[in-house]
């Protein structure tokens, strides 16, 4: 455990700046709601994601954790240029991204990829495997002459697991933790530094996740990759990531260590979640911290104002309403947490 | 209330119901050597393969597998909804109260159905009727099985949301379900299980759809409402954190064999079935940081082409020769529980 | 199903285990493509209208191979015989120019066959390109196009029909099925709206862009490929509906004129007479059309219930 929450302190030689591959800063994405039918007139603005600040450090996993809504895909979607930001920047290996032209952004490409959630959708039913895999070579056709694309397609097919000879099948003809290997493989062929992966292993029999989750780990440490792992399953974050950021409304409310979120939680919102998460044993039963949330999640259409939890935190006060808690470290709060009463408390493990 | 008397309150619509003798005595719902098969072009798969349990009042039975186990197909045929054809009740009894449902004439069974037994569907939203208000479409339940009144059903469906803890029963009962939020038309779903006051639930995936802040109110809820009327409830789900927080006992299902039945804390303690004892191992936890997961190698088997011998046999760590060749049957094993394994007494000790 | 993984789970042909090579017997690749052929060919409806539709298309093209009067060789016919009703060696009678029934049906087909070819290759052509375009670009675009396309959806067929083809001087196979061309592609366009961005909104899409692939690449390798399902159906249907508005225009007198021979034409010539009792000048060229129409529609039926995945 302590390893692990110390890792980033070991590489201090190379300095701020080479260690962070992205550096986002003051990200905002807000779509608009329109309506009309041939002129489309805007009436209002969806704060999918409204102000992301953050690092990802070469090497590293950082978890991106929140329920639906909260903009937790967006942000992952910023990332890779599938959405163009409304304001802020993000900087990847120290080159701004966010206003690229479409020539600039397809070599961007090459070093940030994408594993997608649905292992059913997510793959083109009517190309072969080796179609899938090796399609990133026929838009990128300087990265692997024409000659050798078969045995490329067929080496990045063994390293996610898959039998080699199988290049010539169709998706419907793999199960899904199969499928999802293949979106790995795809991701994987242009040797990128950084892959988002958006709810990998959520669509996944628990079975074959597991075998996922460790294809990811050992592909990190083979190919020195760095991964934003968005998910809302809190367990499977814990096991993967090194750093964690949680996500609401739009907002991180709370980023730290892995070590600092589910062991040290300061804000409400991430005490509030990890207490949902129910834990396989049942001797725990009624014996765990439980905080029960009131209400629905606020329309991101209309946050409200102040700290956006207030309307379903049980320390919520005048001052909440009133003023933004920034994500800062705080006297009670050893990590940057978004909340003016930031307080450590233990809510995973049983309590008497 | 007694059955009579309900019967009497619910008028002609129970008459059916009322010549069908129950035995007060017996189990809830038995489930007896149950067999489901689907004909598909491939061939046919056996989707349930000779699976039995026990439900009392009060008691939670959990079914616990990975999608195709068969799990869902059960519950289907308990409830009497499946598919028919592609898919046939091959073999097995289903009894409720003593009473085998699959000989009762379906008009029957349709009052059981609503009466006796409710389902609850993973996805409210599209178990919902999009163009009716929720309270409409809740009255309409209670008023089929009971002669009240429009006005009565309408007061029925209020305290019906009020009970499932929907704030502001009142104006929220003539919304329609998209103007809900997931987990408030989980809780829609609910109330309508419950609007007959049936004797058993059936959830099926009921929060695999929520978010875990959610997922714990419905849960919570989905429990406190069996306690307080002392309701039967099979919960399915795949996700062994949920049934550890709920269930009194658990049937594992595999390629549609039960291959592990035990009391909750022997089955998270000690699992005597090296599939249950690897979903364990595989499953990472909020609250404590592990080592790399122990995937189970391999997929779960394509049911029209089931192996030879036990169907666990090509992803399991204990498997011999024997397993290759012979199929286990369920064995008893000490603390009443079962395992269908040959090697069970080594895979609890290990 | 409440478990949509379920049914797949039992259904599908998966594989074993991703390291372990599976046995030789499923070593084949199954393209969706090859799936729909397999439904296909189990299915007794696609045999019948297949073959139909293959005598249609046969009879249009070499009509020769069926008959061996042709009436367009005047001395094939003879005026004595017009009228004549069907007889032992004349099954089909004669016409009304005293040619043969059946040889006058057979070299008739090429005319209005070859009117809904034309009709609906140029219809899918516009329906395709206009439909992609504006599903895949959306906004303004779409806005502007599906404008476009409701007016000409709009537009009262018939009565625009017989305006146009009044004004039109020579009517020939080109000019009909420009004709119809432009008053049936706004619902073929539609339907291949729908179907991009229905497609549009897979995942794959998304995996195709973050790999870097243009637009161009993304509409012809990943969002026609498969939103040309419903299209090749409706196109089949539309074959056969094609041929039925090519009759009903000639009938009306707007379509193919004498000396040329179509089914449309010959029903025409034959709805006077069949009043005085010969019959056959209007039941046999009317079968042939009902014939034809049903055939082609039939075929785009059992088209779609092969294609369409959530059948399987």
């Amino acid at each position: 455990m302590t390893t692990e929450a110390s890792r980033p302190v070991e590489q201090p030689a190379l300095g701020e700046s080479a260690e962070n591959v992205i550096e986002v800063t003051d990200l905002v994405k807000y779509f608009p709601l329109t309506r009309g039918i041939l002129f489309k007139r805007t009436i209002g603005q969806v704060r999918a994601v409204d102000g992301i600040s953050l690092q990802l450090r070469r090497g590293e996993t950082l978890g991106v954790v929140g329920e639906s809504g909260c903009g937790k895909s967006t942000f992952g979607r910023l990332l890779m240029g599938l959405e163009r930001p409304t304001s802020g920047s993000i900087r990847l290996l120290g080159q701004e991204t966010s206003r690229l032209n479409s020539t600039e952004l397809r070599r961007m490409r090459r070093n940030i990829q994408i594993v997608l959630q649905d292992p059913y959708s997510s793959l083109d039913p009517r190309m072969t495997v080796g179609d899938i895999v090796g399609e990133p070579f026929d838009v990128h056709a300087d990265v692997v002459p024409r000659k050798g694309r078969r045995k490329a397609v067929q080496d990045l097919l063994d390293v996610v697991g898959l039998n080699p000879d199988h290049i010539n099948r169709y998706p419907h003809q793999f199960s899904g933790g199969q499928r999802q290997r293949i979106g790995v493989a795809r991701a994987l062929a242009l040797k990128p530094e950084v892959i988002v992966c958006d709810e990998p292993v959520s669509a996944l029999d628990v079975s074959v996740q597991a075998q996922v989750v460790n294809l990811f780990e050992k592909l990190q440490d083979e190919f020195d990759l760095s991964y934003i792992f968005i998910a809302h399953d809190l367990s499977v974050v814990r096991h993967i990531a090194d750093r964690v950021a949680v996500m609401y409304l739009g907002k991180v409310v709370e980023i730290g260590t892995e070590k600092e979120i589910y062991e040290e939680p300061t804000h409400p919102y991430t005490q509030a979640l990890l207490s949902a998460v129910p834990v396989p044993d049942p001797e725990l039963r009624g014996h765990r911290d439980q905080i029960v949330l009131e209400g629905d999640v606020p329309s991101p259409a209309n946050p409200p104002s102040g700290c956006r939890f207030r309307t379903r935190c049980w320390k919520a006060e005048e001052i909440c309403a009133e003023q933004e808690p920034p994500l800062e470290e705080r006297s009670d709060s050893a990590h940057p947490s978004a909340c003016h009463f930031a307080k450590v408390r233990d809510v995973i493990h049983a309590v008497e | 209330m007694s059955e009579s008397v309900i019967a009497s309150q619910r008028g002609i619509d129970v008459a059916a119901l009322q010549r069908v003798h129950f035995d007060r005595d017996a189990p809830l719902l038995e489930v007896d050597d149950l067999h489901v098969e689907f004909h598909t072009r491939d061939g046919t798969a056996k989707a349930v393969n000779g699976v039995s349990f026990t439900l009392h009042e009060g008691e939670t039975l959990g079914i616990l597998g990975e999608s195709g186990c068969g799990k869902s197909v059960t519950a289907q045929a308990i409830m009497g909804i499946l598919d028919i054809p592609p898919a046939r009740v091959a073999g097995g009894k289903i009894l409720f109260r003593g009473v085998d449902l699959q000989k009762m004439e379906e008009k029957t069974r349709r009052h059981i159905r609503a009466n006796k037994i409710a389902m609850i569907f993973q996805d409210a939203l599209s178990a919902l009727n999009p163009v009716f208000t929720v309270g409409w479409q809740l009255g309409e339940i209670y008023r089929k099985h009971t002669e009240a009144s429009r006005s009565q059903a309408k007061a029925k469906a209020v305290e019906l949301l009020d009970l499932v803890g929907i704030p502001a029963a009142k104006e929220r009962v003539n919304s329609f379900p998209h103007q809900f939020s997931g987990g408030m038309r989980q809780r829609v779903m609910i109330a309508m299980a419950l609007a007959l006051e049936p004797d058993i639930i059936i959830a099926d995936e009921p929060t695999t759809a929520l978010d875990v802040t959610v997922q714990a109110q419905v849960m919570k809820l989905l429990s406190d409402l069996q306690q307080d009327y002392r309701m039967g409830l099979i919960l399915i789900t795949h996700d062994m954190a949920v049934m550890a927080d709920v269930a009194d006992k658990i049937c594992v299902m595999y390629a549609g064999n039960a291959v592990e039945q035990a009391d909750v804390h022997q089955i998270y303690s000690r699992p005597a079935h090296p599939y249950s004892k690897g979903l364990l191992e595989s499953i990472p936890r909020v609250d404590m940081k592990g080592q790399e997961l122990a995937a189970i190698k391999g997929l779960p088997p394509v049911l029209v082409d089931p192996p030879p011998g036990c169907p666990f046999h090509p992803r399991c760590t204990f498997a011999r020769e024997r397993c290759q060749e012979e199929k286990p049957e369920l064995y008893d094993v000490p603390g009443d529980r079962r395992s269908a394994c040959f090697f069970w007494e080594e895979v609890i000790s290990s | 199903m409440t478990d949509p993984h379920s049914l797949e789970g039992i259904l599908s042909k998966g594989e074993p285990g991703g390291s372990e090579p599976g046995p030789a017997a499923k070593e084949r690749s199954r393209s969706l493509t090859a799936d729909a052929i397999y439904e296909l060919v189990r299915n007794p409806v696609f045999w019948v209208a297949g073959t139909l539709v293959v005598i249609v298309l046969t009879m249009a093209v070499v009509p020769g191979l069926w008959a061996n009067q042709d009436p367009n060789v005047s001395a094939e016919c003879d005026i004595q015989l017009a009228q004549r009703s069907p007889s032992w060696d004349r099954p089909f009678g004669y016409t009304t120019q005293g040619c043969s029934m059946w040889g006058a049906v057979v070299y008739g087909t090429r005319n209005s066959v070859f009117v809904a070819i034309a009709g609906t290759a140029a219809i899918a052509v516009i329906a395709i390109t206009l439909g992609v375009i504006a599903g895949f670009y959306g906004r303004w675009i779409d806005s502007v196009l599906s404008r476009i396309t409701d007016i000409f959806f709009g537009l009262p067929f018939i009565l625009g029909a017989i305006i146009l083809l009044t004004i039109l001087t020579t009517r020939t196979v080109w000019t009909i099925s420009a004709v119809i061309t432009v008053f049936l592609w706004p619902q073929m366009t539609r339907i291949m709206r729908g179907a991009t961005i229905a497609t549009k909104q897979r995942d794959f899409v998304d995996a195709a862009r973050a790999v870097g692939a243009s637009n161009f690449r993304i509409i012809r390798k990943h969002i026609i490929p498969n939103s040309l399902a419903p299209v090749i159906v409706i196109g089949t249907i539309n074959l056969g509906q094609l041929i039925a508005i090519e009759s009903t225009l000639t009938f009306l007198g707007i379509g193919f004129q004498p000396p040329t021979v179509s089914w449309g034409l010959l029903i025409q010539a034959g709805a006077g007479p069949a009043l005085g009792g010969t019959t056959h000048l209007l039941w046999i060229p009317c079968a042939f059309v009902v014939i034809a129409t049903l055939s082609f529609i039939l075929l785009g039926d059992v088209l779609r219930d092969a294609l369409d995945p959530r059948m399987r």
